[in-house]
């Protein structure tokens, strides 16, 4: 138990995950099958099918309530936490089964980030939100270095290396959000998951966000749920359409590459959706 | 309108007679008595011809069984809250609260029952052979058990007022339940535990009717939790509960006394609510 | 990788990895927990076993006596009746008073957060420093006596933090439009409070109410502190009266080392918790009324 645990930290920090495009570039990162999660006896989404590709930013839209969170929350198996929150179907990371058995939710976490709609910094120094991370996950490594390394990906170094050791509750919402997404990468995921990151942020720091997303995408898998439709377009490669049925549970209309969904999407839902035609 | 303005002035009223009836009792006392002597002294002996009034035995006996009660209390309580608050499924949350309640709400005076009749006889006497069943450790045990429910239930309060924001996002990390409780909520409530410990310490150092049964009654300032002792707050249960005269030495003592454990409780709940207010402005 | 010097703590964690240390402690909390359950389950078993089998119609019927076979628990059963009916015809009306005024009518100045302060700081001052409170304002200062209204007037005083806080807490859980509705209609401020807002908080209040009766019956060390008497062989008949009370009785048997008093002071803690429980059962109905209520 202990040396396999040991391996998994070495293996994770010493050598990068496998991120190359060696695969192709259309090799699927993960790949969501027939997936109903439910809330309770609710029914939040149904059979959703959708496929999300390696080093691509994947953009899930739809009306509020459609179950775009619950979506993501499923990808990471955070959605086992909410009261109630239970799947059917399957969702493949590197083509197994997240939900197998033998798979540790914890740890699948650390390899599949999550940046939230609020910023979450913990009420800890702006170095120690990072080391957090890296604490938890037995890092044995040079710790500064690390803290700096993700810091500089997430475009906050120059801006916090002369207060790291304040709170990171004293940066403003925008910068709090780039450490959070600082704090997601410095643990090395391959996918990071972002539920609305930008909806508490102004349009300037949204702009540095979005721009940060497009450089990360060189490094990870990216899956973001945004209600903002120019942003959909902007930042990412693929884009799911959800709506919400008669029964309130949410389900996929249309998958594509952006580009065609937004100039000729093959749905009239989402036609009216996307021109905002939508009731 | 003006009958409930009445009502509410009636609490400053109240707290102005506890001040005012402590220092008009406990002024001619220090007449009698000099102050620095009634602090440092060693010999309690009240009730004697030679009378001798240093307290240090009765604070002594009132500071070692509330911080022995504590060192039960604290760590279990806040074990439990940990508990309650981060691991319980909701179903085991709703069976044990209500019985923390009902704990909670035993009076004390059975709690001293339970010392003379189980925890001393069948706990401290096997156990650590003390010579008598009334010691200073088996009423802390008994005031630690009491002191349970409430250092669960406030700190708890702390916890569940952390947002649950950050505890996804130590999940999200990769954190486990254990790193999330211990590492982020814990941390995070950090300032209304203190505050939970704190009220308690005071109720402790308040509670009256556990050390008066179970802790023997005897001024003793060895420090050995198996012998008897009288805490402060017994002496006053002794003389209250005997015929002393109105406007003697040992009448105006229990409210020098009285005052004392009305400067600690005060000061203690005064930081107390500090850490509270403190909480609050971190997450509200 | 230029790993620190391991320290024991780290080695130890790494040993035993992040899921042994999560069982450990997980299980470290479930006993915690567990051992408050234990401890009631203990506490409420030797109450019982040592308690019950002396509670019978003689017991409820008879004054205490040097005997102990003797004895019973009718004057301080009596007289907890005595007492609480005072208390309770003191503390509501200036507790919830308090409450409608803090929550409704006062503004938001000085004063008002001095009494709130001072509301939160009275209710952690220890009972024993109320008992001298009494037995110097109510027993000398007033020359009650130790009498029943001296205790119920020191008993009013305690629990009267926790009422007004309670009663705020319900009347803060009604609806501001409850209010509004009622003001547009063109109630004054005062009609609006009498006639909807009291009524619709009132399970809560009345819970806060029984709660702080609960903590009033189970009160000994202010009693004992205003020089209430252990033993009484008289049922009292008027507030002037001296009485004793359930816990004192009970304390006083505690105290006495034959053990055929231990079993009598366990009989009476039975009583005691059994109108403690009967109490407490109406404020759980309540909550499940306003809790419903709630829902609508
Ligand atoms: N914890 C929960 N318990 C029960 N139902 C929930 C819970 N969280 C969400 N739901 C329900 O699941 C459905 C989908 O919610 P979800 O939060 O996934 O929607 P969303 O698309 O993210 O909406 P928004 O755009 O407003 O964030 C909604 O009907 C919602 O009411
Ligand atoms: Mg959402």
């Amino acid at each position: 138990m202990t040396t396999i645990t040991m391996r998994r930290i070495e293996a994770k920090f010493s050598q990068k995950p496998d991120n190359s495009m060696s695969n192709g570039s259309a090799s699927k990162v993960m790949e969501v099958r027939n997936l109903d999660a439910y809330y309770g006896n609710f029914r939040a989404i149904t059979d959703v099918n959708m496929p999300m590709r390696r080093n691509a930013v994947t953009a899930i839209i739809g009306p509020s309530g459609c179950g775009k969170s619950t979506l993501v929350r499923c990808l990471n198996r955070m959605h086992e936490l909410s009261a109630g929150g239970r799947i059917e179907g399957q969702i493949l990371f590197d083509g197994e089964d997240i939900n197998a058995p033998e798979v540790d939710p914890v740890e699948l976490r650390s390899r599949i980030g999550m940046v939230f709609q609020k910023p979450n910094p913990f009420p800890k120094s702006i170095y120690n939100n990072i080391a957090f991370g890296l604490k938890i996950n037995g890092f044995r490594g040079n710790m500064a270095e690390a803290v700096e390394g993700s810091l500089r990906k997430a475009a906050l170094w120059d801006e916090v290396k002369d207060r790291l050791k304040d709170s990171a509750l004293s940066l403003s919402g925008g910068q709090q959000q780039r450490l959070c997404i600082a704090r997601a990468i410095a643990i090395e995921p391959e996918v990071i998951l972002m539920d609305e990151p930008c909806s508490a942020l102004d349009p300037i720091a949204t702009l540095a966000i979005e721009d940060l997303i497009r450089e990360l995408k060189e490094q990870y898998s990216i899956v973001i749920v945004t209600h903002n439709m120019q942003q959909a377009a902007r930042v990412s490669d693929e884009t799911a359409f959800l709506m919400v049925g008669e029964d309130r549970s949410g389900y996929l209309v249309e998958f594509d590459s952006t580009e065609k969904m937004f100039t000729n999407p093959s749905h009239e839902q989402t036609e009216a959706y996307i021109t905002g035609r939508f009731s | 309108m003006a009958f409930l303005f009445l009502c509410a002035v009636l609490s400053v009223v109240t707290t102005a007679g506890i001040v005012v009836v402590l220092l008009a009792e406990a002024i001619p006392f220090f007449t009698h008595v000099n102050i620095f002597d009634f602090l440092t002294g060693t010999e309690w002996r009240p009730l004697f011809a030679n009378k001798s009034f240093g307290a240090l035995p009765l604070l002594s006996a009132t500071a070692m069984i509330a911080l022995m009660a504590m060192a039960v209390a604290f760590p279990i309580g806040l074990l439990t809250s940990i508990y309650l608050s981060e691991y319980a499924p909701s179903w085991i949350r709703e069976t044990v609260k209500p019985a923390l309640e009902v704990l909670a709400g035993i009076p004390t005076v059975v709690y001293g029952f339970f010392v003379i009749s189980f925890i001393a006889p069948t706990i401290v006497r096997p156990i650590f052979h003390s010579e008598t069943i009334f010691t200073a450790l088996g009423a802390s045990l008994a005031m630690g058990i009491m002191l349970i429910p409430m250092v669960a239930s406030l700190s708890e309060d702390a916890m569940r007022a952390v947002p649950n924001g950050l505890r996804e996002g130590a999940y999200a990390l990769g954190a486990n339940r254990f790193q999330v409780s211990v590492k982020v909520v814990v941390p995070a409530a950090l300032s209304g535990i203190v505050a939970a410990g704190l009220l308690a310490l005071a109720r402790a150092i308040g509670e009256t009717m556990i050390v008066t049964i179970a802790a023997g009654g005897i001024p003793n300032l060895s420090g050995n939790p198996l012998e008897p002792m009288q805490a402060m707050t017994a002496y006053i249960m002794e003389v209250a509960s005997g015929d002393t005269a109105r406007g003697t030495v040992e009448y105006q003592s229990i409210f020098a006394i009285g005052m004392l454990l009305f400067i600690f409780t005060l000061g203690l709940n005064l930081i107390a609510r500090w850490f509270i207010g403190k909480f609050r402005e971190e997450y509200e | 990788m230029n790993a620190p010097p391991p320290t024991l703590i780290g080695e130890i964690t790494a040993k035993l990895g992040k899921k042994w240390s999560s069982w450990l402690f997980a299980g470290l909390a479930i006993s915690a927990t567990g051992f408050g359950v234990l401890c009631l389950a203990v506490l409420l078993f030797v109450v019982a076993r040592d308690g019950l089998g002396g509670l019978d119609w003689n017991f409820i019927t008879s004054f205490p006596s040097r005997k102990p076979e003797d004895a019973g628990i009718l004057a301080a059963l009596m007289g907890t009746l005595w007492v609480m009916g005072l208390t309770c015809l003191f503390f509501v009306p200036v507790g919830v008073g308090a409450a409608i005024y803090l929550e409704e009518f006062a503004r938001r100045n000085w004063f008002t957060k001095l009494i709130e302060t001072n509301i939160s700081t009275l209710a952690g001052v220890p009972s024993v420093v109320y008992g001298l409170l009494g037995l110097a304002v109510f027993v000398f200062g007033m020359n009650l006596g130790s009498s029943i209204v001296a205790a119920a007037a020191t008993l009013t005083l305690l629990v009267l933090p926790i009422t007004i806080v309670a009663s705020r807490e319900g009347l803060r859980s009604v609806p501001p439009s409850m209010r509004e509705a009622a003001m547009a209609l063109g109630a004054t401020k005062w009609q609006a409070v009498w006639h909807q807002v009291l009524p619709a908080g009132m399970p809560a209040v009345l819970t806060g109410i029984i709660l702080a009766l609960g903590r009033a019956i189970g009160e000994t060390a202010p009693l004992i502190a205003m020089g209430a008497f252990t033993s009484v062989f008289f049922v009292p008949t008027s507030p002037t009266d001296t009485f004793t009370v359930l816990p004192i009785q009970i304390f006083s048997w505690v105290a006495r080392p034959l053990p055929g008093f231990q079993e009598n002071a366990a009989s009476g803690i039975v009583a005691l918790l059994i109108v403690l429980l009967l109490l407490n059962s109406v404020a759980v109905a309540l909550r499940y009324m306003y809790a419903r209520r709630r829902s609508w």
